[in-house]
This record gives C-alpha cells, structure tokens and sequence, in this order.
C-alpha cells in the first residue's frame, strides 16, 4: 500500500509526478506515504504526465483532476471536477480526482489556492481559476497535436479526449499527447476565453458523484479509521468547564490495565490515555481518577447565560448596526405597534465521525492524517506544535464523516494529538473523542435573544422596524481581528445592507438592526449557516408577526417591501409557486413561508405542517427555493438541500446544548436528538439559477427551513413560537 | 479469548470479554467499515446482522456473543457491492460523507430480509439510524428501489 511520489529534478519533468517505492528518495519534495487508505478518489499522485497542476493524463487516456477542497459530503470533489472537465473537454467517464496536500501546495507556492473548505465557498471562489487550469490543460493538449502534425491549431477539435484533425482525417487521445503537451509553455490563464456556461456538457449537469463506492461497501478510510504500523491510540478527556484546568490524577489506579502505555497530561487542561487499542485507551481513561480546577466559571448555568443576554437587549452600547431614516420615532408613533423577543440556543455539530486525528512525530519529519475543512490549518497546527518547520511537515487529509464548521481553522484536536504524539517520539498517535467529549468540546454555534418591534401605518403599512440581537460574537472566540472598533459585523450576517451575500430582502423606510456582544466562556464558531440561521428565524418569524398584525397576507406583506430586491422576490415567488401557496389544503394542513440570504446565494422555503390538538407537529412537505447564479450539479445541490431541512429541522425540534455548573449538559444523542427518517419531510428543491452570478449551496438553504416551519405553526395554532427548540415548547 | 464467526470466518480474539463488539470489529478484527457513532445505541452507525437480525454492536459485549452467531458487517453483505441495497443506494447517490452508511445500508438490508415489500410506514419504524447529512429522502427512495428492483424515476 505504501506509494511515494516524487517529480524528476529536471525542469521540464516538473510536470511529472512518478509513483516509485517507497526507498525512492530525492527530486522535488513532494512524496508522501499513504499507508491504509483505499478510496475512490485516490489520495496519492498516480501514475501519469502532468500536463499542468489540475491534470494529470494517464496513458490510457483517463484524466485525473486535482482538488485542493476538503469533502466532507456536500459534493465539492465531484463539482470542482466537473467544472475542470468541461473546459478540458476529457472523457467523462475517464475522470478520477486526486486531493492534493497542503505541504504540496507550499512547496508549489499554493498553485492550487485556498484549501479552506467553509462558508460555502468550494466552488464559488475557487470556479474561475479550476476552469482556467482545465482549459490551459486542453490548450496545450491541442497544441502538442498541432506541431506533431503541423497544421494550425484552429482546424482541429476536441471531443471527449480525442484531437482531430478533419482536413487530414488524423487523430490522436490525450493519453498520446500528454508527454509533448507537458513541455510546452503554458498559456496565460488571464488570456484564456472560458466557455459561455450555456453551452456545458459535463458542469451543470446531474452527473453522478464520482466519490460514492467506497462508502457503500465499508472500504472507505476514515480518520477514525487510519491504521500505521507500530499506531497506539489515544483517548481524551478535557476539564469539562471551559477555562479550568488538571489538578491532579492518580495513574496508579489504572496502572496494569490491559494495553495500558502512557498517561499524558496536554496543555494543563486535559488528560489523555495511550493504549494498544482505542478501546482499552477509553476504558482506562474513564477509571483514571481526575480531580479538576474548574477554574472561575464553575457556577454559570443557561438561566444565568439568559439573564446575561437579557440585559444585552436594554443595554446602551450596540457593537454594530445598520440604520436608514429613523425606526425608534417611526416606531414611537406608529398607528399600530408590535414587538416580541425570541431566542436561540447553544448547538454543537454534532458530526456523524467525531473529532480525531493521528499524528506521527520522527526524527526529521512530522505528520498528521486528518479530517479537516482546513488542511493548510492543520498542517500549521502541526508544525506550531511540534516545533518543525512547516516544510517538513505533512498533513493527510481523509475525507470528512461531516464537517459542517467544526473541522476548520481552529484544529484543537491537531493540537492535542501533536502533545500527546511528543511524548511519544516515532509512535503513530490516534486520537479519537469520545462522543461526549465531542459534544462537550465543541465550538458551539453561538447563543442569542433578539428584540424586534415594528411600526405599522394605518392601512397596515410597515413604517419602521427595530431589531436588537443581543449574543455571543464568534469573532471574539476565534477571530478578535474581525472586531473593528467594538463592532462585529459578523453576528448580523444576513441582515446586511450591502449587496452580493447577506443582504437583507427588505426596504424598510426607517430601519434600526444593532447587536449588543454579549459573551459567555462557551467557545463558539460557525455552525452550518453560521449566524443566518437564527437571524432568518428572527426576521422572518417576526415579519408574520407583523404581516398579522396588519391583516395582510404573509407572502403579500413581504412583496410589498421587496420590489428593490428582485433576486430575493425572484426566488420568494418561485418558492410560493412550486409550493402552491394560496391554493386550497387539506383540513388541518397549514402553510408557512420565509426568505432569506446567505454565501451569496438567495433562498426561500414553504412548509405545510400540522399540529395536532395534543400539540403534535407534523412537517408533511417543504418546498426550497434557490438561486445560487450557476448550477454545477443540480442534484447534488438538491441533495444539499435535502440535508440542509434534516439539519435545520433538527435544531428547530431538539437542539439545544444546557450549561449547568460551568459545563455542558447535553453529551449524547440520548438528550441532544438528532431526527430521524420518520421524521424527514418530503422535500422539493426548486433551482432558480439567474446565471450572472456565483454563490453557495451547502449552507444557504437552511437559514429558511426553520421559519418557514414556525410560521406554518403560527398559522396552525394563532401562536406565534419564539423559542427554540420546540420540544421544550407546548403549541396548544 | 473469543471465538467469533465475521462474514463467514471463524477467528479467535483475544480481547476482554466485556468490550463491545464493535470495538473488536475495529480493532482486533480489523474491519473498519463499521463505525462509532455514539457508543450507546443511539444512532445506528455500528449495525451489523446478527442471525441476520441488525444489532447495534456498540452496545453488545463480545462475551454475549457465541462462536455459533453468524456476524455479517458490511464488508461481508456482498462480495462486490452487489447487494440490492447497495445498487439502490448507487443509483440514487444516497450517500454524502458516507459515515452513516454502513449503518444504514445494513439496516435496510436486514429490513428487506424480513420485509421484502415495506411501505413507508415500516420504513419509518425499522430505519431509525441517524444520518447528520440528512439523507433520509434519497434513503426511503432506495429502499422502495431495492425492493422493487426498479431504477429511478
Ligand atoms: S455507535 Fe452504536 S448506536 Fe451509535
Ligand atoms: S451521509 Fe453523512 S452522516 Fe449520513
């Protein structure tokens, strides 16, 4: 199993990645061993000519297509390599994909860009140039045919990897022309014309992923899985207060247990056990006596979190806002006024594989195999903490058992496998949490309350709206820099003025929107949707509340405010038009509709539920509308919606992680539910593409699936809901 | 020491009788396809057939289990992927990051063994994995296709 690539020395042969032994030594630094994985998208340079950093072409004509962005499930690998093919104008069905390494990409001075994999950007900032590398790769291919035959590179075509040459009636694979297309010299990607995406055959079509065999037959490696000759396995238990610390363990308890090779103290703040196999890790770990310093915030609870937040939304000082005219006055003096706080909880990821990471630490060389939205964060967090340069460190990536946020640029996991792997020299380490460490370590998608008040005229027109979000700030967690002059931007994500990603739908003529950070000692980070999910349930709960109150019709109270927004009406009226709104339902069935705007893309989703007379909700269908300007592959973005109403729908009936006594309460699925099939709601993805544009798909969508549900609800029960999760919640 | 019959291979393990035979799948047999989820039966990534029943292995100690039990996991539901499960979920790309799957592949396979022909209800009732992508359409979508051999509409 074990493979090493290295590129000749020479420069011309740069372009070429030979896969020898694993003796095999010198040429460019790009070998690296991958023992243990078997997957359908090959994780190690195959065999075959570099054409330039994207291509690959194999002798027998296949093309493998390089990715720089993590797959965690939403589809990335497979739509990079679409958008790759097209230009290159491969086979189709000779296509493989290949991830390269972030310690590649250093050595090649990040020819293959970003490797972040977040904020829905996979595609939609990495589009232009991956379709630039595709089409420069199909232009050397073409010329390599032109000076063999010499004739003019403009009388030949292209199809499926087979040049021609009709005048001469010659014609030759890319697998023939690899080797000479290699030695050119590559065009400028700035002077490349890129296809008009009218006239795709491969992108934007509903090809099958080409990463599903593996995961259907258990052959697929995970972190969870990687197995290294001479690997001892690590478990970890983390003081369960965030801020506290080891006081002190007694190693002698569980000295002589089967399998038992070390206890590590990591960063003053944990305690790991090292065995032969993770289980005994775990079970030793669990009988380790460990008395904490739980440190200042021992005491802290959701009820004192909430009073917390419930002075934020009084206080004086805003940490950011955006205003037009002037609401307050609007509001004040208003024919008709309607106000109403609602909240949102703590919620962990709660990924399917959690967090892990296996670190190796030699003499010359550190290495980590990973699941990460990050690896260039991971090989960072690698070489930080263990103290070799980044040149010789390596970061393996294995595709995710979900991401979702938690496996991006934090990497605390890298961080404590890197500690435990020191003590540890030349040992393989694999650390895995425990589920309950992992819903008691996570970064949690931050807490918030949100004051709303809104001023109606007398033929019920909205004259000035106020919304006050008072809540933690993920930037003070994670990223203090993003705090400009006290104002966090971030935490309004949804609600903003300006164009091109979370734009607010609506013109209001006197408009106050202002966040008031209020932090607690949970760590916080983005969580799928980030911060447009709860503000999508604020804004558009709270628009029903007024369209109510103004005895207009909830879909005609939002147009009326729209008509400077036509993406977001665009997409509002498509949803309410696939989802049948205004046509008659069957007794007891109720409609609800809500809008939104996040990662560049617009969404809008109808719900029709029920609730039952002993208050049992019933989703029976929801329809999601999105344009996200092009559609790569439009049933891998249903699908991405699909999931995006099992996620949203499981926030809105269960999430919810408590504090009591400094710590989180919610550690497994036993009292953090994750809902289930019977459950799921038939789903209706309705793709609205406008194509002038380039915007997310994984996470947009379910910023709408939870309003859209709550004011189906309202229109049930003539209650409006404004705390979540609705199992703590009595609808009639 | 146990004995233990995995995907028609009788083997002997040497492990401590009360670790969960899910770990023992993993670690000493080796066969990682079957996956940790939650360690307490809540979520179904650990299924395998026992007597052609899905059991979920995390919360079954290997000392329960006898060298007669038949173990299937999901390297052993087909030689190659064959399985009518397995086709259906191909045909409808059902799976996202794939963790669940095993879990969920066995869990229908064991459902159309007992129930060749569910209906969406008994689909509801025997398909309580948990699958944090949300998968769950395409799933009932592939189970009815396995059921009825046809392909997609
Ligand atoms: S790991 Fe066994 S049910 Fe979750
Ligand atoms: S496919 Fe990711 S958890 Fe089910």
């Amino acid at each position: 199993m074990k493979k090493t690539i290295r590129g000749k020395a020479a420069k011309l042969s740069r372009r070429t990645f030979i896969v020898g032994s694993a003796a095999a030594s010198g040429g460019l630094a790009l070998g690296f061993n991958l023992p243990g994985f078997g997957s359908a998208v090959a994780q190690t340079a195959s065999e075959g000519t570099e054409v330039n950093a994207w291509v690959l072409v194999k002798p027998d004509d296949a093309c493998v297509i390089r990715v720089a962005r993590s797959e965690m499930g939403q589809g990335t690998i497979t739509g990079l390599v679409q958008l790759v093919a097209e230009e290159l104008e491969c086979d189709w069905k000779k296509v493989k994909a290949e991830q390269v390494t972030p310690g590649q990409n250093l050595a090649r001075k990040r020819v293959w860009g970003e490797m972040s994999t977040g904020g829905s950007r996979g595609i939609r900032t990495s589009e232009d140039y991956v379709r630039r590398g595709g089409a420069a790769a199909r232009i050397l291919l073409l010329q390599a045919a032109a000076e063999e035959w010499k004739v003019p590179v403009g009388e030949l075509t292209v199809a499926e990897g087979v040049v021609t040459h009709t005048p001469s009636g010659r014609s030759s694979s890319y697998g023939k022309l690899a080797a000479a297309a290699a030695k050119l010299e590559a065009p400028d990607p700035k002077a490349i014309k890129l296809k008009d995406p009218k006239d795709w055959k491969v992108a934007g079509k509903p090809m099958k992923r080409i990463d599903t065999a593996d995961k259907l037959d258990g052959s697929k490696i995970y972190g969870v899985d990687i197995k290294l000759p001479g690997m001892l396995c690590a478990a970890i238990k983390d003081c369960p207060v965030f801020g506290g610390k080891v006081a002190s363990y007694d190693e002698a308890k569980i000295a002589g247990r089967p399998g038992v090779r070390k206890v590590v103290k990591v960063k003053d703040t944990a305690v790991a056990v090292v065995a032969d196999t993770w289980w005994r890790a775990k079970t030793a770990l669990d009988a380790l006596p460990i008395v904490w310093d739980e440190g200042p915030n021992a005491s802290v609870s959701s009820a004192s979190i909430a009073e917390q937040l419930k002075e934020g939304l009084g206080a004086s000082v805003s940490n950011g806002d955006r205003q037009n005219g002037d609401a307050l006055k609007a509001i004040e003096t208003a024919a008709k006024k309607v106000e109403a706080v609602y909240s949102t909880p703590f919620l962990a990821h709660a990924t399917m594989e959690p967090m892990n990471a296996t670190v190796r630490l030699s003499a010359d060389k550190a290495e980590v195999w990973v699941p990460t939205q990050n690896a260039e964060a991971s090989l960072a967090a690698l070489s930080e903490g263990s103290g070799v340069p980044l040149a010789k460190c390596e970061a393996y990536r294995t595709d995710l058992g979900g991401g979702f946020g938690r496996r991006g640029g934090t990497q605390d996991y890298v961080h404590q496998a890197v500690e435990i792997a020191k003590e540890l020299p030349g040992i393989p380490i694999k650390l895995i949490w425990t589920r309950e460490e992992d819903q008691a370590h996570d970064f949690f998608r931050p807490i918030s309350q949100c004051r709303l008040a809104a001023g109606l005229d007398a033929s019920g027109n909205l004259t000035g709206l106020h919304a006050r979000v008072s809540g933690q700030s993920i930037n003070a967690t994670l990223n203090p820099a993003g705090i400009v002059n006290g104002k966090d931007r971030r935490q309004l994500q949804g609600l903003w003025a300006e164009p091109g990603d979370a734009q607010l739908g609506y013109t209001v003529p006197n408009l106050l929107i202002e966040y008031v950070m209020r932090n607690t000692h949970v760590p916080v980070g983005p969580w799928r949707g980030v911060n447009t999910n709860q503000n999508a349930v604020y804004m558009e709960c709270f628009m029903d509340e007024v369209a109510r109150a103004a005895g207009k019709d909830p879909l005609d109270f939002r147009r009326a405010l729209m008509g400077g927004h036509p993406k977001h009406l665009a997409v509002l009226n498509a949803a309410a038009e696939k989802g049948d709104w205004g046509k008659p339902l069957p007794a007891g069935v109720h409609r609800g509709i809500a809008q939104f705007m996040g990662y560049g893309s617009y969404s809008a989703a109808v719900a029709e539920v029920s609730v039952s007379d002993r208050g049992q909700l019933r989703v029976h269908r929801m329809v999601l509308a999105l344009d996200c300007g092009h559609a790569v592959n439009p049933d891998q973005i249903a699908a991405q919606v699909e999931g995006s109403v099992a996620y949203g729908l499981t926030a809105m009936l269960y999430g919810e992680c408590r504090v009591r006594d400094g710590r989180m309460v919610d550690l497994n699925f036993d009292t953090y539910p994750i809902m289930r099939l019977a459950e799921m709601p038939k789903v209706e993805t309705v793709i609205v593409p406008s194509g002038d544009f380039w915007g997310g798909v994984g996470e947009p969508t379910i910023s709408v699936v939870t309003p859209a549900v709550l004011n189906a609800i309202h229109a049930a029960t003539g209650k409006p809901v404004r705390q979540l999760p609705l199992k703590n919640v009595r609808l009639v | 020491m146990a004995k233990l019959n995995i995907n028609g291979t009788v083997r002997d393990v040497e492990v401590e009788p009360d670790t969960p035979l899910l770990w023992v799948i993993r670690e000493q047999v080796g066969l990682t396809g079957t996956k940790y989820g939650c360690g307490i039966a809540q979520c179904g990534a650990c299924s395998v057939h026992i007597n052609d029943e899905v059991q979920r292995s995390c919360s079954i100690r290997v000392g329960d289990v006898q060298a007669s039990d038949r173990i299937i996991t999901i390297e052993g539901l087909s030689a190659d992927a064959s399985h009518p499960v397995q086709k259906a979920w191909a045909a409808i790309d059902v799976p996202q990051c794939g963790y669940c799957q095993s879990g969920q592949i066995m869990a229908a396979a064991a459902l159309l063994k007992r129930m060749p022909k569910p209906t969406d209800k008994d689909i509801d009732e025997a398909m309580t994995n948990i699958c944090r992508c949300g998968t769950y359409q395409r799933i009932r979508a592939a189970v009815h296709m396995a059921a009825n051999g046809t392909s997609r509409t």
